[in-house]
């Protein structure tokens, strides 16, 4: 069974959402559009308090290359344009619409048959998934284009399909899969063609054998793609992990996945391609799982973006009476949330509810140097050695130690024995020295 | 008998060998310093804490002989009395620079500033403001970690329990600038040290507008104006709904103090 090699871990899967179909949930009163829902520089308004738009009408466009546009989701009158609190723990700007019926662009087509055929060349195609606002919705919501346009003298020879969805409790991939299966084999043949390659390789982990069987009996009918079953084991949905365990070829420290030829995209991605490019359709909606201890009615739900986490969980049957922990994504990588109004992004991939029994942390005790986070670690480092590193302020040694190679997946956190808290120090080790690069960087190009 | 002379001998004529070896070499790469760096060095503390902003006190000596001015050379921890010394071995003039402290620009202890969440990661500020902006509705504040207890290398500031605050003490503070650059909000400050009551600062760095402030902290800036109004000094200036007295035209009067409605103001 094909997996990646070094490191990893197994915790539980409790995937019990994949069996319930996606809901379409209801439109909230008011959506908060975040301006930064993606990696690069925040979208730039082009409506003002007042102004009456459309679902699907474009509201701030993208700011240089790596930044992303994003479009009203829901029809209604602009409220205000203020900073609101999100997902990071801090306030950013976002518009608010104040939601008046679903009325959307006229041409946006929102009907359910397949449109199979695409006639556009491949610039028309990345083109069209720009202006659409697609970004990696995996959860690190890297713009599609920029991905889909490789560095000079850098060329893609297969396309990697990330349908694997390793965090726990996430099912939302899964039921898209099931639920739109032709459409994911048409967005990808868009995609291959866009990219120019002829090979396409979609990953899932066999604890979704319906979806595989359905995609592998469909793909039959598609040139070029074919369905890998991967191992079940975390995180073999990382980028990196995933194309080492699908062609066997490793991304070197530092490099870009296109260096050994692949281009990897999230399998929602996939599907929100396929309507931009089809049906005119801009990213507006994502489908999120919720679920967690003393939730009433988990699912899968098709939430608009820009709808507060409030609302979701009143749908799935209410905050529980014990809930302590809510997060925003899994709960290997996700982000803990202090509020409720907080919106759902284009990354936001679930909602999950935890007690207080089960979210928090043990007393910890010193590294007693059993090497389990080594061992652990998928992208083959350190952990124990960064965490004392950090706190001794030791920049230098940590870049030498490859600390910016760290995929901040949490493996080394969930398996120490001493239960140290290795992520929170690997993370702000990270975050200083790539500063720290970041301004020599910008230093060496004054020429100072 | 003659093995004991062979060894004395032996090693006797290695060691001298050895000498002549070792006094070539320490004469060949003899570096040549300047006489007055060591003088100057004796001079000065010794603690290296970077407060002067350089990589220790030989590098602060090294740039003192090098200029030859001490303009812009001040050691904080030595204060006057060092930097007069040390101007003394150079013989050149000693300029008096007034004495400084940090101070916290932050007063919303627990009792002001309730808490809506609960943080049990790992106890430094600079992870705890990586995973949220705050575990209160006030985004700018004191997240009462201690990262600035630990990086004062002269154990001025101590976490006052009741309050979840840092406190400075008086007489241990050199405002060698450690704890600006702990400090993930940046709340410290280094101002002039005057008396204990004549540091007049505004203890709050809330960027938000005043409705919102109000309701996160009690004793919060929220950017009335009265104190820009009231000071006939032009010292107080509002900017971003939070305001801030200019140390040097400050002249302590309080009417800023007396008028806010928050005491926002510490004085």
């Amino acid at each position: 069974m094909k997996s990646f090699t070094i490191g990893g871990i197994h915790p539980p899967e409790f995937k019990q959402t994949s069996t319930v179909p996606i809901i379409q949930a209801r439109l909230p009163r008011t959506a908060i559009v975040l301006l930064n829902q993606h990696l690069g520089k925040p979208a730039i308004p082009v409506v003002k308090k007042g102004d009456a738009v459309k679902a699907g009408q474009l509201i701030a466009e993208a700011d240089g290359v790596v930044s992303a546009t994003i479009h009203a989701p829901v029809s209604g009158i602009i409220k205000t344009i203020e900073p609101i609190p999100d997902a990071t723990g801090y306030k950013h700007q976002a518009i608010l619409i104040e939601t008046s019926g679903d009325e959307w662009l006229d041409q946006i087509n929102r009907s359910e048959t397949l449109e199979r055929d695409c006639l556009l060349n491949p610039g028309e195609i990345i083109k069209k998934i720009a202006n659409a606002g697609i970004v990696g919705m995996g959860g690190a919501g890297f713009p599609a284009h920029v991905k889909l346009m490789p560095p000079e003298g850098k060329r893609a020879t297969v396309l990697i399909v990330n349908a694997v969805e390793c965090e726990p409790y996430l099912t939302a991939d899964h039921r898209l899969m099931l639920e739109k299966s032709e459409e994911i084999l048409v967005g990808l043949t868009i995609l291959m063609k866009a990219i120019q390659v002829d090979k396409c390789i979609i990953g899932i982990e066999i604890n979704k054998m319906d979806a595989i069987r359905r995609l592998q009996e469909l793909a039959v009918s598609y040139p070029g793609i074919t369905v890998q079953p991967l191992k079940v084991k975390y995180p073999q949905g990382g980028e990196k992990q995933l194309i080492e365990a699908v062609i066997h070829r490793q991304v070197p420290s530092g490099g870009l996945p296109v260096d050994v030829g692949a281009i990897v995209q999230n399998v929602a991605t996939v599907y929100a391609v396929y309507e931009a490019v089809q049906k005119n359709k801009p990213l507006v909606e994502r489908v999120i799982t919720v679920t967690g201890n003393g939730i009433k009615k988990p699912g899968n739900f098709l939430v608009r973006i820009g709808t507060p986490m409030s609302y979701v969980l009143d749908m799935a049957g209410g905050l529980p009476i014990d809930a302590a922990k809510l997060i925003s994504g899994g709960p290997m990588m996700g982000k803990p949330l202090t509020n409720l109004d907080i919106p759902v992004t284009k990354c936001t991939s679930g909602l999950l509810v935890f007690s207080h029994q089960n979210t928090s942390r043990k007393e910890s005790f010193a590294c007693i140097r059993c090497g389990k986070c080594i061992e652990v670690c998928p992208m083959g480092l350190e952990p124990y050695l960064f965490m004392t590193l950090t706190q001794h302020s030791e920049w230098d040694k940590l870049e030498k130690a490859h600390i910016m190679d760290c995929i901040e997946c949490g493996c080394c956190t969930y398996s120490c024995p001493a239960t140290r808290p290795l992520l929170d120090y690997l993370r702000i080790g990270k975050q200083t020295v790539g500063n720290l690069i970041h301004r020599q960087t910008n230093h060496s190009d004054h020429g100072q | 008998m003659n093995l004991t002379l062979l060894a004395i001998s032996a090693l006797g004529g290695l060691a001298l060998v050895l000498a002549v070896i070792l006094y070539a070499a320490a004469n060949t790469f003899k570096v040549s310093e300047d006489p007055r760096l060591d003088e100057v060095i004796e001079k000065l503390p010794g603690v290296n804490c970077g407060g002067c902003g350089f990589a220790g006190c030989r590098n602060f000596a090294e740039a003192c002989l090098k200029q030859n001015r001490l303009d812009a050379l001040f050691c904080p921890v030595g204060g006057n009395k060092t930097m007069s010394a040390v101007a003394a071995v150079l013989g050149i003039e000693a300029i008096q620079v007034e004495p400084a402290i940090a101070v916290l620009r932050c007063n919303g202890s627990c009792a002001v500033r309730p808490k809506v969440a609960v943080y049990d990661g790992a106890s430094t500020c600079g992870i705890a403001a990586l995973t949220s902006g705050n575990l209160t509705n006030c985004f700018w504040g004191c997240l009462g970690l201690g990262d600035c207890v630990s990086a004062c290398p002269f154990n001025a500031i101590r976490m006052n329990p009741a309050t979840s605050l840092p406190e400075i003490e008086e007489d241990a503070c050199v405002s060698c600038g450690a704890c600006v650059n702990a400090c993930p909000n940046g709340l410290f400050e280094i101002r002039k040290k005057r008396s204990i009551t004549g540091r007049i600062y505004v203890a709050c760095m809330n960027k938000d507008k005043g409705a919102i402030a109000g309701k996160a902290c009690f004793v919060a800036c929220i950017g009335c104006g009265k104190c820009e109004k009231v000071c006939a000094y032009h010292a107080v200036i509002l900017k971003d709904n939070l305001a801030y007295i200019n140390d040097d035209t400050c002249t302590q009067c309080r009417k800023c103090a007396e008028s806010c409605p928050t005491h926002a103001i510490h004085e």
